[in-house]
């Protein structure tokens, strides 16, 4: 019973450790490049396209429309990053469907880093859309005296978002390794089916409270700011 | 009793306590919302994917309330830093 795949050390060569997290995410981004490349090789405009690239413009076109609804005006600036984050968090968690694999955002150092480029991206963004100055005031807002909390809020949303995505997935496969034990016939089964809808929900909140932030930073949104929590 | 012990019962009687009084709060909470988006979604029909986003947005928020007790009782469970330094005491 482990907690994490860190704890999986795959190969050692001193001091340099290569455990499962490192050796799943980089088979993810193997498969992510190679499909992208696949499926933008011969790319087309005319009435009948190839099926992998109505596949991609199903998705880019779904995301693109998710980001505009949460209130940003320009959906096509955000889309890279979100859409990265989207896709590969979700093709993490769906790839729990081959017996083998675990999630490699099952891991504290994976959500952490991916809550990172989030505490990152907001300022970003939002210095491009308003300037140095105007993302500064944002933090003396309503007044002077909330600058603190504000701080402190900007901290435990990137708290909030690494610890929420590691313990979902951590749970599921918790979860499946205890009834595994338990109950080991079907019930496991459904148990990882719920966990494939879980690894879904959260990828979709993970990019939502993601642009979420920076919409709420860049202050191009007119009805998302109740939902900062 | 000795220190072994003692952490061990503590560790065990914690995690269990954590996750049940730290589910009520999230489950009555998500309860709550789940009721109120279903009866905004029966007056107002047409705005339907708005109200799912923002329930699923909501539902994530409140559950990981819930999350953060179940990770600290799988730390107490399964890497809990006491235990791991009495054991490196004793060996």
């Amino acid at each position: 019973m482990h907690l994490s795949t860190d704890e999986i050390i795959l190969l050692q060569y001193g001091a340099i450790k290569l455990n499962a997290t490192i050796a799943t995410t980089w088979l993810l981004m193997i498969l992510l490049v190679a499909g992208a490349k696949h499926v933008t090789r011969n790319l087309g405009n005319e009435v009948r396209i190839t099926r992998w690239q109505s596949l991609l413009e199903i998705i880019v076109i779904g995301i693109r429309n998710q980001i505009g609804e949460v209130g940003l005006r320009q959906p096509e600036k955000y889309l890279g990053f979100v859409g990265t984050l989207f896709l590969f968090i979700a093709t993490a968690n769906l790839l729990t469907v081959f017996p083998v694999y675990e999630p490699p955002t099952g891991s504290l150092s994976t959500t952490t880093a991916l809550a990172l480029l989030v505490f990152v991206a907001v300022p970003f963004y939002a210095i491009r859309e308003r300037g140095l100055p105007g993302y500064l005031k944002t933090f003396a807002e309503p007044t002077l005296i909330m600058l603190p909390f504000n701080i402190i809020s900007e901290l435990s949303h990137t708290l909030a978002l690494a610890v929420r995505l590691f313990g979902n997935m951590m749970s599921g496969t918790m979860i499946l390794a205890i009834l595994l034990i338990v109950t080991p016939f079907i019930f496991p089964m459904l148990m990882n089916m719920l966990g494939l809808l879980t690894g879904m929900v959260q990828a979709y909140i993970f990019s939502v409270l993601a642009t979420v932030f920076i919409a709420a930073a860049s202050g191009t949104s007119d009805t998302i700011n109740e939902d900062r929590g | 009793m000795d220190n072994t012990t003692l952490i061990a019962a503590a560790s065990i009687i914690t995690a269990g306590l954590t996750i049940g009084l730290g589910v009520l709060g999230p489950g009555m909470g998500q309860g709550r919302a789940v009721a109120s988006a279903l009866l905004a979604l029966a007056q107002q029909p047409d705005a339907s994917s708005t109200i799912t986003r923002t329930l699923f947005v909501g539902l994530a928020m409140i559950e990981s309330m819930a999350i953060y007790c179940f990770v600290v009782s799988m730390i107490l469970l399964f890497a809990n830093p006491f235990w791991n330094h009495v054991i490196a005491q004793v060996k």
